[in-house]
């Protein structure tokens, strides 16, 4: 058992545990006689374990401590409890578990709530099903083994006698907990709510407004923070003059937060935080301060220029990570050659809800309510800045308004909590739209280059990818200058193609702004690299590409890229388990092969300017391709339709795969077609989404997905669909109009209609 | 200040130029009108002034004084708009954040519109972003809660007739 063991805990424990008892709950007079998500009520109940309790009355409440962020995860979990459980769906309420580390991993990126938890919550359901099966068995004073769990009820088998989940609850937690041995788990086709597309549990609070998201968190007493940050990394406030905002009617404080520190971890920028009673009068507050920020080592960091840096270093040898082969005696004696550089830019998050966090700081406690991927991160993060053990901090997580990434850095939360402590009642601290655009951890800018030979037979015997990009690391140590080994592990050293000489190098990088994980990570700019290669080879040899790459890919194997000192962590999971499967690669080449009619090309009068591109990428455990069709007119492109296939392992929730696909393909038409954040003077360019556009609907094009069928163990699902997107998009562009669009976002060659 | 939302007449002690947004947000508590961009850009903020859909972060409170204001926790009594019966059939939400707006977009095209086809959805949702990308559910489901319109009204004139006949 990785994450979680089975434990029954005392009623009190979840209690506090869950932030449910009737104090706990800090919200106005506002709200009527419902309870946000995150505040769901548990008072009566009987605790069969961490995750499950029951009331009297048949409520079942399971505890979801992964955050939801529109991947349908409170859904999800819960599916995989109700099931073992043999609950009544309809009975089931779902309880957003407080920041704790008994609940294990709580950080909701990786694609990895259901792969990591699958297992454990199966066996928190049977664990408490086999407990009222006891309970039942020893007031009916029969055998266990004659009682099972039927929809909501446990059923004497042999005499047909019923109690309910409520009527057993409470004797039920009052037994010793199952072994794990002893625990009976279904198969898959006892499956009732695994595998079904269950609707999503939030959905009718969110078409009547009543959802509640970090913005929404009101506490009584609060002020409001809008905080002015160093526009540059590394900034300080040298000279500040508030005079004029401390005027603005409503203003009740201004306050700094001292940052700047390097390498910038987690911890809040420098900045000027203007509070009032609200958001209005705290953002014109703002807008009126004068402050002079100090020059840093990043004052003179231009985006444009330092893509160009990447791209000339990419061009020159850089540190070899990993070899096989020989690749400089293959290329020299390649009896034809092909090579290229692509280029990704910044990227920010843009998640639709603007960070915000709301804190309460009292002797030896602090609370917050917040949008955060990681609530455990915020607990060491907050008791750090203030000084507090991780467990004198409560993070009460509410849902998310889009994340991607961003909401796993606690710095906004630190904000709030440094701020309630200086002034001495709660705060929330809202960001802009413009905070959100300018004061990201941002997708780091790349560049990387190919090279690759072909013998005589058309075969390719060489392959050499060389990338550059500002690493990750950068953000928790200083001296950082190239890619990490484990950003090489998201699509570069895993590369699928059977070619015998292969090499894989780094070159220079340097860190100037905040860099962080966005959605699929590396898995970016290295799928990118290496589909739209893979596609340029196959064209420059007229062969069809899906015929190519099956070529290129070879023979059904299982893939294991470590090498040496160079190891691959595969997700963070076993091989054994999780193999890097060519076969299921190849499968899902061939389904969005099946969409796309790949021999449109050449010819592109009478093809009318349409073609179409494929890409193939295995990502977070699982296998995605997608197909797109494409119209080049007169320089402006319009995507004309999209295909998804993914095989991401046993589904729990087909509805919500395929949202999340959908959702991947429109995230991934966006950067591909529009997302580039700019840095001039060391500071963001970008304000708004009039300067850093998303995809609108009139853009958006008919979407597909086909989920292959499979029974291995479920792998990641909200980030995989988005690798292969973008190659997909430019490899269509070359097939309808022999233009290849290296260098994304695409609107810099064409409109896009 | 006096405004109406949903019906109720609320005092509101504000400046005259704080954006609707804030006064339903902070002031009024009604945080169904979601913060997205502040500039008109993302249309989370759509709200209905005398039914005409408008952005509640530029529009200030002065000018919706005299107006009926509608947020989407009034877009029905019983959250049984055909809109939002639809956004459940068709589980349309991914984060949800961006959904009201989307919601008071869609309710005030088909007031306009009772059958749009494709592009007349596009022109009226275009916007309003949504960065999950449930565009293709959006649109689904507008057009299903435009089937579900119309045959509610033939229902209803059924009846009248069947009335009329008695």
């Amino acid at each position: 058992m990785p994450d979680t063991t089975v434990k029954n805990i005392h009623r009190r424990q979840f209690l506090k545990l869950t932030g449910l008892s009737a104090g706990g709950l800090v919200l106005g007079a506002n709200l009527p006689g419902w309870q946000p998500a995150w505040a769901a009520g548990l008072e009566k109940n009987s605790e069969l374990n961490l995750f499950v309790s029951i009331d009297s009355d048949d409520t079942v409440s399971v505890v979801c401590h992964r955050s939801e962020m529109g991947q349908g995860i409170r859904t999800g979990l819960s599916q995989i409890v109700a099931d073992e459980l043999e609950a009544d769906w309809q009975k089931v309420n779902v309880v957003q578990g407080l920041g704790d580390k008994r609940y294990g991993d709580q950080n909701t990126d990786g694609s990895r709530s259901v792969r990591r938890f699958y297992d454990t919550m199966r066996r928190m359901g049977a664990s408490a099903r086999t407990m009222l099966e006891r309970a039942a068995a020893q007031r009916w004073e029969v055998p266990a083994g004659e009682c099972r769990a039927e929809n909501h009820f446990i059923v004497h088998t042999p005499s047909g006698r019923r109690l309910s989940f409520g009527e057993l609850a409470e004797a039920a937690a009052g037994q010793p907990v199952p072994e794990e041995k002893d625990l009976r788990l279904k198969d898959s086709g006892q499956f009732k709510y695994i595998g079904k597309p269950v609707n999503t549990v939030d959905t009718p609070d969110m078409v009547v407004g009543r959802a509640q998201f970090g913005q929404d968190v009101a506490v009584d007493d609060m002020l409001i923070a809008s905080i002015e940050r160093a526009p540059v990394l590394g900034g300080k406030i040298i000279k500040l003059d508030d005079s004029a905002a401390r005027k603005v009617k409503g203003v009740v404080a201004v306050e700094q937060l001292d940052g700047g520190a390097e390498p910038p971890l987690f911890k809040p920028l420098s900045g000027v935080a203007v509070l009032a009673y609200n958001t209005w009068t705290a953002q014109k507050g703002r807008k009126l301060l004068d402050i002079t920020w100090s020059e840093t080592g990043h004052s003179q960091h231009d985006s444009d220029a330092y893509l160009k840096e990447l791209k000339q270093a990419v061009q020159e040898p850089g540190k070899t990570i990993i070899n096989h082969g020989d690749v400089d005696t293959a290329l020299a004696g390649a009896s034809r050659s092909h090579s290229a550089t692509y280029t990704v830019p910044y990227l920010a998050h843009a998640a639709m809800e603007p960070l915000a966090a709301t804190a309460q700081v009292s002797e030896g406690a602090c609370e917050v309510w917040a949008c955060v991927q990681d609530p455990q991160s915020v607990q060491q993060n907050v008791a750090s800045a203030l000084g507090l053990k991780p467990e004198q901090v409560k993070v009460n997580v509410t849902l998310l308004g889009g994340a991607f990434g961003r909401k796993s850095k606690p710095d906004f939360v630190v904000e709030a909590a440094l701020l309630a402590r200086k002034i001495q009642r709660p705060v929330k601290v809202v960001w802009s739209r413009e905070d959100d655009m300018r004061h990201d951890y941002y997708h780091a800018a790349s560049a990387a280059h190919f090279q690759a030979g072909f013998n005589g037979d058309g075969k390719v015997e060489s392959w050499l990818q060389r990338t550059a990009f500002p690493s990750i690391s950068g953000t928790f140590q200083a001296g950082v200058d190239r890619p990490s080994n484990s950003e090489l592990r998201l699509g570069l050293a895993d590369m699928p193609f059977a070619i015998p000489n292969r090499r894989t190098e780094t070159q220079r990088a340097d860190y100037h702004t905040r860099i962080g994980w966005l959605r699929s990570v590396s898995n970016i700019q290295n799928a990118f690299g290496v589909c739209s290669f893979a596609d340029e080879l196959a064209y420059s040899v007229g062969r069809r590409p899906d015929e190519f790459l099956l070529e290129l890919i070879g023979s059904d194997r299982h893939i294991n890229p470590s090498q040496g000192d160079y190891k691959y962590d595969n997700y963070g999971e076993d091989l054994k388990k999780f193999p890097v499967d060519t076969a299921r690669l190849k499968q899902v080449l061939r389904r969005v092969a099946a969409k796309a009619d790949l021999n449109m090309r050449g010819d592109h009068e009478k093809n009318a300017g349409e073609g179409w591109g494929i890409a193939v990428h295995r990502s977070f455990l699982s296998y995605v391709g997608i197909a797109s069709k494409v119209q080049v007119r007169d320089g402006q492109l319009k995507i004309l339709e999209m295909h998804c296939a993914a095989d991401v392992g046993l589904v729990v929730n087909p509805d919500r795969v395929r949202s999340q696909m959908e959702g991947a393909m429109i995230f991934g038409m966006s950067l591909a077609l529009m997302g580039e954040i700019k840095m001039q003077n060391g500071a963001v360019v970008n304000s708004n989404f009039h300067d850093y556009p998303l995809l609108r609907m009139h853009q958006c094009p008919p979407l597909s997905v086909e989920l292959i069928a499979s029974e291995e163990p479920p792998a990641g699902v909200g980030e995989p669909g988005v690798p292969p997107v973008a190659p997909s998009i430019t490899n269509a562009i070359f097939a309808a109009s022999g233009q290849r669009i290296s260098e994304l976002p695409i609107n810099k060659h064409l409109k896009i209609g | 200040m006096q405004i109406t939302v949903n019906g109720s007449a609320h005092k509101v002690e504000v400046e005259e130029d704080m954006p609707l947004l804030w006064v339903l947000r902070d002031e009024l508590k009604l945080t169904g009108t979601k913060f997205g961009c502040g500039g008109g850009f993302c249309g989370a903020c759509t709200i209905h002034l005398d039914g005409q859909p408008v952005r509640a972060c530029l529009t200030p409170v002065s000018f919706a004084e005299g107006k009926q204001i509608t947020t989407v926790e009034g877009l029905s009594i019983y959250g049984d708009h055909p809109l939002q019966l639809a956004w459940i059939e068709h589980n349309v939400p991914q984060c949800g954040y961006c959904q009201s707006g989307q919601l008071m977009s869609a309710a005030a095209l088909l007031q306009q519109t009772p059958n749009p086809d494709d592009k007349q959805i596009d022109q009226a949702m275009t916007g309003n972003l949504c960065r999950c990308g449930t565009y293709p559910r959006i649109k689904s489901a507008i057009s299903a809660a435009a089937k579900m319109k119309a045959a509610a009204k033939i229902k209803r004139a059924a009846a009248k007739e069947g009335n009329a006949d008695a």
